[in-house]
């Protein structure tokens, strides 16, 4: 079947079978590899985009289902004059070491600070729960992204 | 994983969606926002002919309050219920517990129809909405009929739900009384190992987790009625319950965690 995403401002279509599941179309289909892959149970959220302005897991989505819509990835973040605001406090506040949670990370982020007012670091955790980081000890994501709010 | 081969078809109206449904046949399964369904698909623990995606219907989403009765569309996300400033007002029990559901991806795409019709006894919206004493609304090739959510769940991942029909409304009354949500778990974004909502002071008890169903607790609803604290309304908490065991925790555990957490509930709630 014929999927047609906007992605990070590009119309994009293709034709894929219908069990495509997002992350598969971004990745394999479009060659954005940003967006990752960390889990079968779709509990890490290292696959997270945004989706008509909202954080989703990719992987526990199809393709088919976003046919329409407005789908954000990393790679579309950063803008003409340099990194987005998130990005810019993950690289000051060195809030990743491996890396892979973060494209992830940054999106939930992303669609976090949008959703919720006057976050302070517990709503941010809580906020941050189904985006796992297996390096970090998550401390520095917390900082960066109330530093990012400021 | 990858899901199984499986053919697609976009439903822009409920009539759509039952006709076909019924030309599909047994095989074929309603996709709403898949936040449960496509993690079945994926471990291939669903292996569906066909998905009827119902994700785009116009009118069956949102809120609306009409004198005592609270309507939601069935495929209101979490998210939207958890932002309404109406139902908030309106009925803060079902508010608050939507905004409990996993983590916030889960909430922009799951929807309150797709988890009562999922019927998973661990999921927390239907524990809301029996406590509520809500009425499920449902269309089917014959029309559309009212199903008492104390009848909607028949066994573990069961509902009455036909194989043709459409869960289309929740509706829940008006609801400004006493409630509280008790969710216990150990893992962020996870389900409950075992949950309890109280809603009225204590008129509506019900229990996430506890059984093979999301279930009401009669005896501690009778109880509280009968004019008993709540510390001894909750030690009936489990009774003719059967809790099930598994990796977290064993059935005599959720037994004690029915109790200590419906106390907690019922205190919070006023009764
Ligand atoms: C990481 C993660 C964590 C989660 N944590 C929790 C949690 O803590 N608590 C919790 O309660 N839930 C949790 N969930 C499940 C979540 O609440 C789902 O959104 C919800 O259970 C299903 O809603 P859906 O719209 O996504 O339904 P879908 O996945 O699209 O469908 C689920 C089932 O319902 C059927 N269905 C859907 N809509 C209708 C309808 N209108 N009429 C008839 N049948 C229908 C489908 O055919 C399917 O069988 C979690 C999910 C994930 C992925
Ligand atoms: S890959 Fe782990 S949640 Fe999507
Ligand atoms: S930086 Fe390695 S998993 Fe988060």
């Amino acid at each position: 079947m014929e999927v047609s995403v906007t992605v990070n401002g590009i119309a994009r279509s293709a034709d894929v079978e219908p069990r495509t599941l997002l992350v598969h179309y971004l990745r394999d289909v479009l060659g954005l590899t940003g967006t990752n892959v960390g889990c079968d149970t779709s509990s890490c959220g290292a696959c997270t985009v945004l989706v008509d302005g909202r954080s989703a897991k990719s992987c526990t989505l199809l393709a088919a289902q976003v046919d329409g819509a407005d789908v954000t990835t990393i790679e579309g973040l950063a803008g003409a004059d340099g990194l987005h605001p998130m990005q810019q406090a993950f690289h000051e506040c060195h809030a990743l070491q491996c890396g892979y949670c973060t494209p992830g990370m940054v999106m939930a982020a992303v669609s976090l600070t949008d959703e919720y007012d006057d976050l302070d670091a517990a709503g941010v955790r809580e906020g941050l729960e189904g985006n796992l980081c297996r390096c970090t000890g998550y401390q520095n994501i917390v900082a960066a992204v109330l530093a990012a709010g400021e | 994983m990858i899901p199984a081969a499986v053919d697609y078809v976009r439903a822009d109206s409920a009539e759509a969606a039952i006709a076909a449904l019924a030309e599909a046949g047994d095989e074929a399964k309603l996709l709403a926002g898949g936040q449960s369904l496509v993690p079945l698909m994926r471990l291939r623990l669903a292996t569906p002919s066909v998905l009827v995606d119902i994700g785009r219907l116009d009118g069956l989403s949102g809120i609306s309050i009409e004198g005592d009765t609270v309507g939601i569309g069935a495929l209101t996300t979490h998210s939207t219920l958890e932002h309404s400033a109406d139902l908030a007002a309106a009925c803060p029990l079902l508010a608050h517990v939507a905004g409990q559901v996993g983590d916030p991806a889960v909430r922009h795409r799951g929807t309150l129809g797709g988890s009562l019709a999922h019927a998973d006894p661990a999921s927390d919206l239907p524990a809301a909405v029996l406590a509520l004493g809500g009425t499920l609304v449902v269309a089917g090739p014959g029309g559309s009929r009212e199903i008492a959510a104390t009848d909607f769940f028949t066994g573990f991942l069961e509902s009455a739900l036909g194989a043709d029909e459409l869960l289309t409304e929740v509706r829940v009354p008006v609801s400004t009384g006493g409630w509280c949500y008790q969710k216990f778990n150990r893992r962020a974004q996870d389900w409950a190992i075992v949950g309890v909502a109280v809603a009225e002071g204590g008129a509506g008890v019900a229990l996430v987790n506890m059984g093979s169903t999301p279930m009401r607790a009669a005896g501690v609803e009778a109880a509280v009625a009968g004019g008993a604290s709540a510390v001894d309304a909750a030690a009936v908490a489990a009774d003719g319950t059967e809790p099930p065991t598994d990796n977290n925790a064993d059935g005599d555990y959720r037994a004690h965690l029915s109790r200590v957490l419906t106390e907690r509930a019922l205190t919070a709630a006023g009764a």
